[in-house]
């Protein structure tokens, strides 16, 4: 497939037209969405709308942006106006919002081309995109295997070849454990550097969108389009952040980085992955960066804080599905006997199981006990971080401990399945970015994810460091 | 409370009580949206995704609610923390949009102050911000929601700023309570921070009620009365609440814990739900927000703009205008009536501040409570009442004249010399005329001229008055009373 980079350069240079691009990649989609089911609706008649805009502008010699004519997928969670909006769940059924996420109003101001709302784990809630009510996502390396999640569709759809880009959330590695499985590139940024206005909350305090892409140059470039202050979300940062894609070949000379670790000898992680990490680690250390090991005691905490600070502000963002005002209602004699029905139907059983998990740990009895608990260890996954970071410019660790998994292959075994995200959510608590590169393949020719990670704002240092390890195993 | 001396037992209570007061932020929009704060519009035609609550949105905090906060907690003696933080109160109800409030917990903006009733300190924990509900309504069934057919709601006031004011247990009866309300409201108004309207619910009051033996220096159980919506309304429920719980108390009973709703109709409080234990309310930091930390030119801003506040200008006003304390009071505690009257005052030609000032706490208030229109809207301006008081200071109208006149200038846009001119009201003073009148009056009514000068001490002055009357409805009451009164006295006791 060809990257957003050259096909944006050649729209912009005339030298194509985005109707054939579009009509490609539909073409695409067609001979491939029966078997991966990685979309909830390819909007294909408003892609070709745009597209043939998109050629007006460039007759008309008006530059479109830095992503004219790319075609992009985003997940079923980012509202477009007009544009059904179900995170894959029953109780968003019919519900069209009136509003656009303003990501999906930055990559429409850039030129890109939405394509398709791809599939999710219901509400972003899973690891392997099976928990969606409209059935799960396949992995294109293998159809008998997960792809990740949550965000499982836009990593599927970019691996695919759907589309060069796509738009993700993680939570807490909802973007690079799927990236992993599905061998490309996601990029978790800085919390604050992208608005999530127009983003249907999960845990607010964790969830971030951010790029998929098939490399490291296509994530910079959608990042920086996406991200930067937005008054609309207050947890926006106002102050101007660096640019990656210009810095994204600048190499690592100098650098130094450290191997996590917890992350990295912990129970439970394929050998051939721990073995991709170490040779991406030597890898570095040849293009000029200094490699040593780190400890960040307080990671392997992270997965128990996760799940009782998530599901908590889970709990209380998906209390508004009520049968109220939109959605699903299932009528009752009382409100509190509709509310019920409406949520026991609208549901599937992780959200249920969530919301549970998240209503007890925040009630009063419990509180400090669980809620109160969870962010103490917060606290202390930010001070060892830190700490880490006075050392190493950035840090390495695997993105998934194992290679995608067989379908069906964990669903019976929830905390199974929560261990998919041990690696990744240490940085989601902490706030700092995170991407997971392609680096070689393990058992059956799946592919591995190599997880880099930088201080909060650190996006250009990780870029960098991603650009060599994806240029050393070309 | 001491002896009851219908029944001879001993009462001897103190009631203790604390007041939750929750006021509407006169903002130009809600607190978190950019959508229109306004009272009264067609339902739902001011809202947006964020009121809404719908999936995705997020909230903004409104820069001009916090400014409001603020000049309360100046005005009141309370401490700003260097920051605060939002929390999310969980409970579902068809009127929150998100089935959360977004509200203030453990860190509110502003604690500990206090505010001053005569001579007595009420202390004020906590005033905080917080997001308004929206409003159902209930067709059908009375009006009650079990019994209703269907029920609407209306989400304009979804996210209204409310600041939520939590006094101490420092009130100690019905009459203190009313007072510290009253000065509440004196002094939000003054700082512009509300228009604590009862009746539109941009004031609502809850009051924790409880009792115990006098010098007891422990609480009692507290009851939680809602729904008075007028300061008579609060005084009567607390009356009663205190009364309630003293017969329980009596009759060797617990008085139980829980929320009581006051029924004006009946003047009584009824049960609203006995809570099986408390409601867990799952507070936990607001993660779309952050802290808020009032910058010190915020603060300095609102230091330098503080209006005269309600005390001072009672103490001002009773000192320049010779008035009377409670004229003062009634005149400051009434929203927009001390401004009216101030205004007045200024643009007086003849009489006199406390003129102006009986009008007001007269025939003016009197008109506005009744009207419940506030003295802004009213069609006689300030610059008419003092043309009143100065046709009554040159004895072009009699005061009884000027109350006509008054009443018309009250309801409809005109001025009282074009009323005078209009009803040919202009008082009679010509002494020739009037006495014409009189010796007339008293020529035709020489049976009640025999009796007065039969007549000595009161009775004498009735039929003074009788005479009086007989003359003023000859003059169409246009005569003026002091000059008949001595014309008549003249001819009858030369």
């Amino acid at each position: 497939m060809t990257r957003a980079l050259e096909l944006a350069g050649a729209v912009r240079a005339g030298d194509r037209l985005a109707v054939d691009i579009v009509e490609e990649h539909l073409a695409v989609v067609a001979a491939q969405e029966p078997e991966l089911h990685a979309c909830n609706l390819v909007t294909g008649d408003s892609a070709r709308a745009a597209a043939a805009a998109i050629d007006g502008a460039i007759a008309r010699g008006d530059d479109p942006g830095p992503l004219a004519g790319v075609p992009i997928v985003l997940k079923d969670n980012l509202c477009t106006r007009g544009v059904p909006t179900t995170c894959s769940s029953r109780i968003l059924e019919g519900w069209c919002p009136p509003y656009t996420a303003t990501v999906v109003e930055r990559v429409l101001g850039a030129g890109a081309i939405p394509i398709a709302k791809t599939n999710l784990d219901e509400f972003a809630m899973g690891s392997s995109t099976e928990n969606s009510a409209f059935g799960p996502t396949r992995n294109p390396h293998d159809l008998s295997r997960v792809p990740g999640g949550s965000s499982g569709g836009s990593a599927a759809a970019v691996a695919a070849g759907y589309a060069p880009l796509g738009l993700g959330s993680d939570t807490g590695g909802s973007i690079r454990q799927p990236a992993a499985l599905c061998g490309v590139v996601g990029v978790k940024p800085t919390y604050g550097s992208v608005s999530r206005y127009g983003l249907v909350a999960f845990a607010s305090s964790l969830d971030q969108i951010g790029p998929f892409a098939t490399t490291v140059a296509d994530a910079a470039l959608l990042l920086d389009v996406i991200a930067g202050h937005d008054p609309a979300d207050s947890t926006s940062i106002p102050d101007a952040r660096e640019a990656v894609l210009p810095v994204v070949e600048h190499g690592v000379e100098g650098l130094s980085v450290g191997i996590v670790e917890e992350l990295t000898d912990a129970e439970g992680i394929q050998p051939e992955i721990v073995a991709a990490v170490e040779q991406a680690a030597l890898a570095l250390e040849k293009a000029g960066a200094t490699v040593d090991r780190v400890s960040v005691p307080s990671a392997v905490f992270g997965l128990s804080a996760y799940y009782l600070i998530a599901p908590a502000e889970a709990s209380s963002n998906l209390a508004r599905y009520d049968g109220v005002r939109y959605g699903l209602r299932v009528d009752g004699d009382d409100v509190a006997t509709m509310n019920a029905r409406t949520r026991d139907a609208g549901f599937g059983t992780e959200v249920k199981r969530r919301i549970m998990l998240g209503t007890y740990a925040l009630s009063a009895g419990y509180y400090d006990a669980y809620y109160g608990q969870a962010q103490r260890v917060r606290t202390l996954i930010i001070r060892d971080f830190a700490r880490a970071y006075e050392h190493f410019d950035v840090l390495l660790s695997p993105t998934s401990p194992t290679v995608a998994f067989e379908i069906g292959a964990k669903t019976a075994d929830p905390l199974a399945m929560y261990l998919s995200d041990i690696c990744t959510i240490p940085t989601n608590l902490a706030g700092h970015p995170g991407m997971s590169v392609p680096y070689g393949s393990g058992v059956g020719g799946l592919p591995i994810g190599v997880q880099v990670l930088a201080p909060a704002l650190g996006e250009p240092v990780m870029f960098r460091t991603a650009r060599v390890l994806e240029a050393s195993v070309a | 409370m001491s002896t009851d001396t219908t029944t001879g037992v001993v009462t001897d209570y103190e009631p203790v009580m604390g007041l939750e007061v929750h006021v509407e932020l006169a903002t130009a929009t809600k607190m978190f949206c950019g959508c229109a704060n306004e009272f009264g519009a067609e339902p739902n035609t001011h809202v947006c995704p964020v009121c809404l609550g719908l999936p995705g949105s997020l909230p903004v905090l409104n820069a001009q609610a916090v400014e409001l906060v603020l000049r309360f907690a100046e005005a009141v003696h309370l401490r700003v923390p260097a920051h605060s933080i939002f929390a999310r109160k969980n409970y579902f109800y068809p009127d929150m949009p998100k089935d959360y409030q977004i509200s203030q917990y453990a860190e509110p903006i502003t604690i500990d102050g206090w505010i001053e009733i005569d001579g007595a300190r009420i202390g004020i924990e906590r005033a905080h911000l917080e997001e308004d509900t929206g409003k159902t309504i209930h067709v059908g069934g009375g009006g009650r929601i079990h019994e209703a057919n269907y029920s609407l709601v209306d989400y304009n006031r979804a996210g209204v700023p409310l600041m939520e004011i939590v006094s101490r247990p420092d009130i100690r009866s019905a009459e203190q309570a009313r007072a510290y309300v009253s000065e509440l409201r004196a002094v939000l108004q003054a700082i512009g921070a509300s228009d604590v309207k009862f009746e539109e619910g941009s004031m609502r009051v809850d009051a924790n009620v409880s009792v115990r033996p006098r010098g007891s220096s422990e609480l009692g159980v507290k009851v939680e009365v809602k729904n008075m919506n007028s300061l008579r309304s609060l005084g009567r429920a607390i009356d009663h609440e205190v009364e309630r719980q003293i017969a329980v108390l009596g009759t060797g009973e617990r008085v139980v814990q829980e929320t009581r709703h006051w029924d004006e109709a009946d003047g009584r409080t009824h049960s609203m739900r006995t809570k099986e234990g408390s409601s867990d309310y799952r507070y936990f930091p607001e993660p779309d927000l952050v802290p808020v930390a009032p910058t010190d030119e915020m603060r300095e801003r609102v230091r330098s703009s503080m209006p005269e506040l309600p005390a001072a200008r009672r103490a001002r006003l009773a000192t320049a205008w010779g008035i009377t304390e409670l004229d003062a009071r009634i005149l400051v505690a009434t929203p927009g009536l001390a401004d009216y009257a101030e205004a007045a005052e200024v643009a007086l030609h003849a009489g006199t501040a406390k003129d102006v000032v009986n009008w007001c706490v007269g025939d003016v208030l009197a008109y506005l409570n009744e009207t419940g229109l506030s003295p802004e809207v009213l069609p006689l301006a300030p610059d008419g009442l003092a043309e009143l008081v100065g046709l009554v200071a040159d004895a072009t109208l009699s005061r009884n004249q000027a109350k006509d006149v008054l009443g018309e200038c009250l309801r409809e846009p005109k001025r009282p010399k074009q009323v005078v001119a209009e009803r040919g009201l202009a008082q009679v003073s010509d002494v020739g005329e009037l006495r014409a009148v009189v010796d007339t009056v008293l020529a035709e009514n020489p049976a009640l001229v025999d009796e007065y000068r039969a007549a000595d001490g009161p009775e004498r002055d009735k039929k003074l008055n009788a005479l009086m009357g007989l003359a003023m409805r000859a003059t169409r009451g246009q005569g003026n009373p002091q000059l008949l009164k001595r014309l008549i006295q003249e001819r009858l006791d030369p």
